[in-house]
C-alpha cells in the first residue's frame, strides 16, 4: 500500500508543479495579486508531496520491501541500515527521485527566503523552477518509476547494492553533487525571469549571487568527495580519471566558477551583464547535459551503472526544449541589456574577463574531450578516444596564465590601474614566491622536474599574492591587527577561494610528480623498503562482514628505525553479487599518504601487493574544502542578509 | 536593435544537440547493440598483440572454431573477480580470446602474469576502437562467436558459474 501512496504523491507533485507554472505566470501577466502570491503556496505543496514520495521510498528500503522492483534490485536484507538508506540513490530511478526532491528543496528555499524580492519576480522565478520540475516529474513517472512492483511473485531477498557504492563516501557524494547540479537551477531561473522581465540590473546579480554561490559550494564539495572516494575505494590510487561522468560534474563547476566571478563584476560594476546571464544559463544547461550523459549511456564510461536509449531521448528532448528555449530567449532579450560601466584595459574588470575566458577555454577542452569521440564517430572519421594525456596537457597549459593572473587580479583596482604602481609589489611577490618554492622543494622533493618547479611556483605565487593583498587591505586605514578584524566576509571569501586553489595546485603538482607506485610480490614475513619506509607483511587473516567475507593483510610500517603504523588492507568478496572489491589500507598524513592494496594470492602462496607513496595528496581535497569554506563565508556576508541596506540599494537602482 | 551575435550560443547548441541525438535516433545506442550485432560477423579491425607490438591480428582470428571473446581491463574490479572463472573455463578447454580494453599495456601484462593467462590470443585495444564497434560500454563483457565468426550472444557483466549454467552454457553448446 505504502509504495502506491508514494506513487500517488509523486503524480500529485507533478500536477502541482504544472500549476506552479501556469497560475503564477497568469498572475504576473494579468496583474492578479492572488495568483502571484499562489506561487509560494504551490511550491510549498509541491515540495511536501515529493518529500512524501522520497520518504516513502527511503522507508521502504529500510523495511526491506522487496515487492518494489527497484528495491529488490538494489538492496538486500543483509545490507547495513545506512547503506539501505543510501541505496535509495544507488541507481537510476532513485537518483532521479533525489534530483526532483532536491529541486523542490531549492524551490521552497527560494520561496521562503526571498521575502525582500518583489512578489512578481519571485512568482516568475518559481514558475521557471516549476517548468524544470514538471519536466523531470514526467520523466520519472513515464520512464523511471521507482515504485514499480514485482507483484505477484516477489523475491525473498534483494540482489544487493553494487559493492562499489557500499561506502561512506557514496552515502554523501551523490546528494552533495546533486545539490550543486540542481542548485544552479536557481541561478538559471533568476536569469530566465530577468530576461522575461527585460530587466537585467545589478539587483538581479545581487539576488542571484548567494544562490549561485551556495550551489557552487555544494558542487565543489561533491566533486572533491567523489575524487576522494575514487582514490580510496577503487584501489587504483588515482584521484581523477577524466571519466565522462567526472567530466560531466566538472563542466558545470567550471561554468559556475566563471559565473560567481562575473556575477561579482555585474553586481559591483554593472558590466558584463549579458555575458553573466549566458553563463547562468550555461551552468545549469551543463548540469542537465551531465545528467543526460550519465543517464542515457551515450558515452562509454567506467561508471555505466544505468543506461537506456528511451530515457536518453526523453532527456535530450527536454534538454532541447529547456536549453534551446532559454538560449533563444537570450538571443531576443539580451540585446536590450546595456552595460553602463566603463573600464580600461589595465583594470580588475579586464582581469576578471580574462579569468572567465580561461575558465571557458578549460570548459571547452573538457566538453570537446568528452564529446569528441562521439562526434568523431558520427561524422564517419572512425572512433577515437581522448584520454588523460590530452586533458593533462591542456590543463597544464591553461593553469599557467590562470594562476599568474589570479595572483595579481585582486591587487588591481576597478576601472583603472596604473601598472607603474604595481611594479614594486609584483617584484616583491615574485621574490618571496620564488624563495618559498626553492625552500619547499628543497625540503619535500627528492628530485627536480620542470613541471614540479612550475606547479609549486604557481601555487606559492598565488599564496604570497593573497597574503600580500590581505596585508595591504588591512593596513589601508588601520593598524594591521585592527584592519584584519575589519575585513568583510566577502573579502575573506575571495582570499580563501584563491588560497584553496593554490593549495590544490601544490597538492596536484607534488602527487603527480613524486608519487611512487610499486607492484610487488610479498610472502608473509617478507618486507620491502623504499623512500625511507619499510613495509613488513605480518600476516593474513580472514574476516566475516555483514554481507561480505574478506581476506585481511596486516603490514607494519617503519620509517627508518621507528615504527609508525600498522596497516590492514582488505580484499572483500561480496556474497550476493559475487564481486571482489579491494579495500585499500591508507595511512593518511598532511604531507604524504601510504597506500596498500592487496592483489591476488599467487600459486606459490605469496601475494601480489600494491604499495603507493603519495606525497601531498591530501592537499588536493584540502584545497576545494577551503574554497568551499570561502563560499560559505560569502553567503554569510552581511550584504545578503540586511534587509534595509538592500532595499535602499534596490531603490537606488530604480531611480 | 536585434543583435545577431546573440544567436550564436543557440546555434552552437542546436548543432551539438543534433550530434547527440543521431546515435539515439538511429538506434545505434550501445545498449541496443545487444540485438543489433547478434547474428552478424565481428566488425573488421587490426589490433596489436598485448605482449608483442609487432604482431597484429584482424577479424579472421574469429573463424575456424567456436569461442568466447572476453573484454577486460585492469581498471575494472569486476574483471578481477571474473578472472578466476575464466581460468577455469580455459582449463576445461574452451577457446577464449581476450581483448584488453582502454588500458595500459604494462599493467595488463603484469595482470596476466600474476593471475595466469586464460586467453589463446590477447588483443590490445588501448584506443577502444574495436570496443566501440562492438558496442562495449564497460568491462567485463563476453561475446559468444561461432566457427563462422558470427556473434551469437553478448553477455554484459562478469561470468561466473551461475551465469554460465543459467544462460550461456546452453547457447555455447548449441553453437556450431
Amino acid at each position: 500500500m505504502l509504495p502506491e501512496i508514494g506513487q500517488f504523491t509523486l503524480i500529485l507533485a507533478c500536477v502541482l508543479s504544472f500549476l506552479q507554472i501556469v497560475y503564477p505566470l497568469y498572475g504576473v501577466y494579468s496583474g492578479h495579486q492572488g495568483a502571484i502570491k499562489s506561487a509560494k503556496i504551490l511550491t510549498t505543496l509541491q515540495f511536501l508531496a515529493v518529500a512524501c514520495s522520497f520518504l516513502i521510498l527511503a522507508y521502504s528500503f529500510l523495511i526491506n520491501d522487496f515487492t518494489v522492483t527497484y528495491i529488490a534490485i538494489n538492496s538486500n536484507s543483509a545490507l547495513p541500515w545506512y547503506y539501505r538508506l543510501s541505496a535509495v540513490w544507488g541507481a537510476h530511478e532513485g537518483s532521479l527521485l533525489l534530483w526532483v526532491f532536491l529541486l523542490a528543496l531549492w524551490s521552497i528555499a527560494v520561496a521562503l527566503l526571498s521575502k525582500r524580492l518583489p512578489a512578481e519576480s519571485v512568482a516568475r522565478v518559481l514558475a521557471v523552477l516549476g517548468v524544470l520540475a514538471f519536466g523531470f516529474y514526467l520523466f520519472v513517472i513515464l520512464t523511471s518509476n521507482p515504485f514499480e512492483r514485482t507483484l505477484p511473485t516477489f523475491p525473498i531477498d534483494g540482489r544487493d547494492l553494487n559493492p562499489l557504492l557500499q561506502d561512506f563516501g557514496l552515502v554523501i557524494h551523490p546528494p552533495m553533487l546533486y545539490m550543486g547540479y540542481v542548485g544552479f537551477s536557481v541561478a538559471f531561473a533568476f536569469a530566465i525571469a530577468a530576461l522575461l522581465e527585460g530587466r537585467l540590473d545589478s539587483a538581479w546579480a545581487k539576488w542571484s549571487r548567494p544562490w549561485t554561490m551556495a550551489a557552487w559550494v555544494f558542487l565543489t564539495i561533491g566533486i572533491a568527495l567523489g575524487s576522494w572516494w575514487a582514490y580510496y575505494e577503487l584501489g587504483w590510487g588515482g584521484w581523477w580519471f577524466w571519466d565522462p561522468v567526472e567530466n560531466a560534474s566538472f563542466m558545470p563547476w567550471l561554468a559556475g566558477t566563471a559565473l560567481i566571478h562575473s556575477l561579482a563584476v555585474s553586481e559591483k560594476r554593472g558590466v558584463f551583464k549579458s555575458w553573466t546571464v549566458l553563463l547562468a544559463l550555461s551552468a545549469f544547461s551543463l548540469s542537465l547535459l551531465g545528467t543526460f550523459l550519465v543517464r542515457s549511456g551515450v558515452l562509454v564510461s567506467v561508471h555505466a551503472f544505468a543506461s537506456d536509449p528511451t530515457r536518453g531521448l526523453f532527456i535530450l528532448g527536454f534538454l532541447v526544449l529547456v536549453i534551446g528555449g532559454s538560449l533563444l530567449l537570450y538571443a531576443v532579450q539580451a540585446s536590450k541589456v546595456k552595460s553602463r560601466g566603463r573600464y580600461q584595459l589595465a583594470s580588475r574588470e579586464s582581469l576578471l574577463l580574462l579569468n572567465n575566458i580561461l575558465l571557458i577555454a578549460a570548459l571547452i577542452v573538457v566538453l570537446l574531450g568528452t564529446l569528441l569521440p562521439l562526434v568523431h564517430k558520427e561524422i564517419g572519421l572512425g572512433s577515437i578516444s581522448i584520454g588523460e594525456p590530452f586533458f593533462n596537457r591542456m590543463f597544464t597549459i591553461l593553469v599557467v596564465p590562470f594562476a599568474l593572473f589570479l595572483g595579481v587580479g585582486s591587487l588591481f583596482r576597478w576601472k583603472r590601474q596604473s601598472l607603474e604602481e604595481l611594479r614594486k609589489p609584483l617584484a616583491l611577490i615574485l621574490m618571496v614566491s620564488v624563495l618559498s618554492t626553492i625552500v619547499f622543494l628543497f625540503v619535500f622533493a627528492p628530485s627536480l622536474t620542470w613541471l614540479a618547479i612550475l606547479g609549486t611556483f604557481l601555487g606559492f605565487w598565488v599564496i604570497v599574492a593573497v597574503a600580500y593583498e590581505i596585508y595591504l587591505r588591512a593596513t589601508h586605514r588601520h593598524s594591521f591587527k585592527v584592519g584584519l578584524m575589519k575585513l568583510g566576509n566577502s573579502h575573506w571569501a575571495m582570499s580563501l577561494g584563491h588560497l584553496g586553489f593554490a593549495i590544490m595546485i601544490i597538492g596536484i603538482t607534488m602527487t603527480q610528480n613524486y608519487s611512487i607506485e610499486k607492484d610487488v610480490k610479498l610472502a608473509v614475513g617478507e618486507d620491502i623498503t623504499f623512500e625511507q619506509y619499510n613495509f613488513h607483511f605480518d600476516h593474513v587473516t580472514s574476516l566475516q562482514g555483514q554481507n561480505y567475507t574478506a581476506t585481511v593483510g596486516t603490514f607494519s610500517v617503519k620509517q627508518g628505525q621507528q615504527h609508525i603504523v600498522v596497516m590492514k588492507a582488505e580484499k572483500r568478496i561480496y556474497t550476493v553479487q559475487r564481486m571482489a572489491m579491494t579495500e585499500a589500507a591508507i595511512d593518511a598524513g598532511f604531507t604524504r599518504d601510504l597506500y596498500i592494496a592487496m592483489g591476488e594470492q599467487l600459486p606459490d602462496g605469496a601475494w601480489a601487493v600494491r604499495i603507493y607513496y603519495k606525497p601531498f595528496i591530501r592537499w588536493i581535497w584540502l584545497g576545494p574544502l577551503i574554497m568551499a569554506l570561502g563560499g560559505l563565508l560569502m553567503i554569510g556576508d552581511r550584504r545578503y542578509r540586511s534587509k534595509k541596506e538592500t532595499m535602499k540599494k534596490v531603490g537606488a537602482q530604480h531611480v | 536593435m536585434f543583435n545577431k551575435k546573440l544567436l550564436i550560443p543557440f546555434v552552437i547548441f542546436i548543432i551539438g544537440a543534433a550530434f547527440l541525438a543521431t546515435p539515439l535516433l538511429k538506434g545505434s545506442d550501445p545498449s541496443k547493440l545487444e540485438s543489433a550485432l547478434v547474428g552478424k560477423a565481428v566488425p573488421d579491425f587490426t589490433l596489436q598483440d598485448i605482449y608483442d607490438e609487432n604482431k597484429q591480428y584482424d577479424a579472421s582470428i574469429f573463424k575456424g572454431q567456436k569461442m568466447l571473446l572476453n573484454v577486460w581491463a585492469t581498471w575494472c574490479p569486476t574483471c578481477y573477480a571474473e578472472h578466476k572463472y575464466l581460468n577455469e573455463l580455459a582449463n576445461q578447454g574452451l577457446y577464449i580470446v581476450g581483448m584488453n580494453y582502454k588500458d595500459d599495456r604494462k599493467k595488463a601484462i603484469r595482470w596476466l602474469n600474476d593471475l595466469h593467462d586464460p586467453y589463446k590470443i590477447s588483443l590490445y585495444d588501448d584506443s577502444g576502437m574495436l570496443g566501440m564497434d562492438l558496442g562495449v560500454y564497460g568491462a567485463p563483457e563476453t561475446f559468444l562467436i561461432d566457427s563462422n565468426g558470427i556473434i551469437r550472444y553478448r553477455h554484459v557483466g562478469d561470468l561466473n558459474q551461475q551465469v554460465w549454467d543459467d544462460k550461456i552454457k546452453a547457447i555455447y553448446e548449441e553453437m556450431e
